[in-house]
């Protein structure tokens, strides 16, 4: 798993990245209580943004990792928007792209990184 | 930071792993570990304990209460001098231009004048009672903190713990020993909730949050939860829903001013904007104060313009607070709407994000108050 400054996850499966929120950005959001996604298809560039989290306090936004196509978005987070608070790394997946060009995703830190650039 | 005002409470709500945030020149509790729903949801079934000691707190004195009332209403709307002995009430200050400058609560203590103001205005208001209540002596008390005791199970915990609580009614105010000083207490909040507000000498505060922090029924709630509990109850935010370019009447705050202080009353008007809001009163207003149900999920917050149609035309009226009712388990708002616009049921548009998405207006409160009247 690779994370971006954004505290986004990014987890490569074949040709396709999977995109959710870590589990400290969550806790720093608070409790979640709308998620709005961008739909199957869109075409995006990295730092579009294209989720907007709203939880109960503020709204905040996911921008894209790389450029690419939204592939497919977790449709259970429209109804239980709390699954980013309980799973943020695990069902809270966000959107799945197929990014034009893998190499960027060097350039992401990895846990360890990670680790020290929140700690 | 460095800047920042603490309350007595400072330690205590670092200790219980609050995240701290600026608020009114005060370094406040947003939200405990608990998180702002459950906070939330706490207080509307328990009881919630919230550190409201940023809010200033006066006492106005003259040769007698009636003096001090009298006085007081060449300020505020509201009948001070009506006010029972040991009663309290709900009032705000006006500009000339019939906006408010702050709202407030007033409260007779037999012979004098108690009230509570908003921290952001504290020192505003101060000035305005010190310049325009002539032969009066204005005390701000700096040596008692605030807190706020909220929910359906804060009378049998506090009655426990101050006898003599429990037989307050709503707008009660009591002056009561306890084992924590001299306590002054009042039968109200600020959360739609039964509850008490409670003064306390700051060298007893810590102790006696602790104490009721030690009953199980009682969280220590944030000003997240708070700002959610007030939004449901339809209870104005100063500085959001009314501000000094909002009139009493815009506000749907007219129930504040009793019929003495109207047209035709024994003590009618005589305080600033007075023409204006008598008017208001008897010929309404060109914008209300509504609530606002979104239809879907997405909360509408400050600002967001609202739209008779959906698509095209001027805005009629745009949001002041928005966010998530926990307890209404969606989201909830309250702006202001032109006149024609105002009738609970009718369907407008928020834009959000540059989507107008329907929301319906509605009757306020959002959640039935618990008041024991």
């Amino acid at each position: 798993m690779k994370y971006t400054e954004e505290h986004e996850w990014l987890l490569v499966e074949g040709d396709v990245v999977v995109v959710g929120i870590t589990a400290h950005a969550a806790e720093q959001l608070g409790d979640v209580v709308f998620v709005e996604l961008p739909e199957a298809g869109t075409e995006v560039a990295k730092d579009d943004e294209i989720v907007v989290i709203e939880s109960v306090k503020a709204a905040s936004d996911i921008l894209a990792p790389l450029d690419g196509e939204i592939v497919e978005v977790n449709a259970a987070l429209a109804d239980n928007p709390g699954l980013v608070n309980e799973d943020p790394t695990g069902d809270a997946w966000f959107f799945k792209m197929k990014p034009s060009d893998l190499a960027p995703m060097e350039e992401y830190m990895d846990e360890a990184a990670y680790n020290d650039f929140i700690s | 930071m460095t800047d920042l005002r603490r309350t007595p409470l400072y330690d205590l709500h670092t200790e219980l792993g609050a995240r701290m945030v600026p608020f009114a020149g005060y370094e406040m509790p947003v939200q405990y570990p608990l998180g702002v729903m459950k906070e939330h949801l706490h207080t509307r079934a328990a009881a919630g304990l919230f550190d409201v000691s940023h809010m200033g707190q006066v006492i106005v004195r003259a040769s007698g209460y009636e003096a001090a009332a009298l006085a007081m209403e060449a300020l505020v709307p509201a009948s001070i001098a009506g006010l029972g002995e040991m009663r309290q009430r709900y009032g705000f200050f006006t500009n000339n231009a019939g906006g408010i400058s702050d709202d407030l609560m007033l409260a007779n203590r037999g012979d004098h004048l108690f009230v509570v103001v908003n921290a952001a205005c504290r020192e505003a208001d101060i000035a305005h009672m010190r310049a325009g209540l002539a032969g009066c002596e204005i005390d701000e008390i700096t040596d008692r903190a605030l807190l706020a005791l909220q929910g359906p199970q804060a009378e049998a915990v506090l009655e426990a713990l101050v006898p003599g609580a429990a037989a307050m009614r709503f707008m009660d105010v009591a002056i009561l020993g306890s084992d924590w000083g001299e306590l002054w207490l009042s039968r109200s909040g600020y959360t739609g909730e039964d509850g008490y507000e409670i003064s306390v000498p700051d060298a007893q505060a810590e102790a006696l949050a602790r104490r009721l922090l030690a009953d199980d029924r009682v969280e220590a709630i944030g000003l997240g939860a708070r700002d959610s509990l007030r939004l449901e109850g339809g209870l104005c935010l100063y500085g959001n829903d009314i501000d000094a370019t909002t009139t009493p009447v815009e506000a749907a705050l007219d129930w504040a001013i009793q019929k003495i202080r109207r047209r035709g009353g024994v003590r009618e008007g005589g305080f600033p904007g007075a023409e204006i809001i008598l008017d208001q009163l008897e010929n309404g207003t060109a914008r209300r104060r509504v609530g606002l149900r979104p239809d879907g999920r997405a909360p509408m917050r400050e600002g967001t313009p609202l739209f008779a149609s959906a698509a095209g035309g001027d805005p009629v009226g745009q949001v002041t607070s928005g966010g998530f009712g926990p307890s209404v388990g969606g989201p909830v708002a309250m702006g202001y709407v032109g006149a024609d616009h105002a009738a609970p049921g009718t369907a407008l548009f928020g834009e959000v994000r540059g989507k107008r998405l329907p929301v319906t207006v509605s009757e306020l409160p959002f959640v039935a108050a618990n008041f024991k009247r």
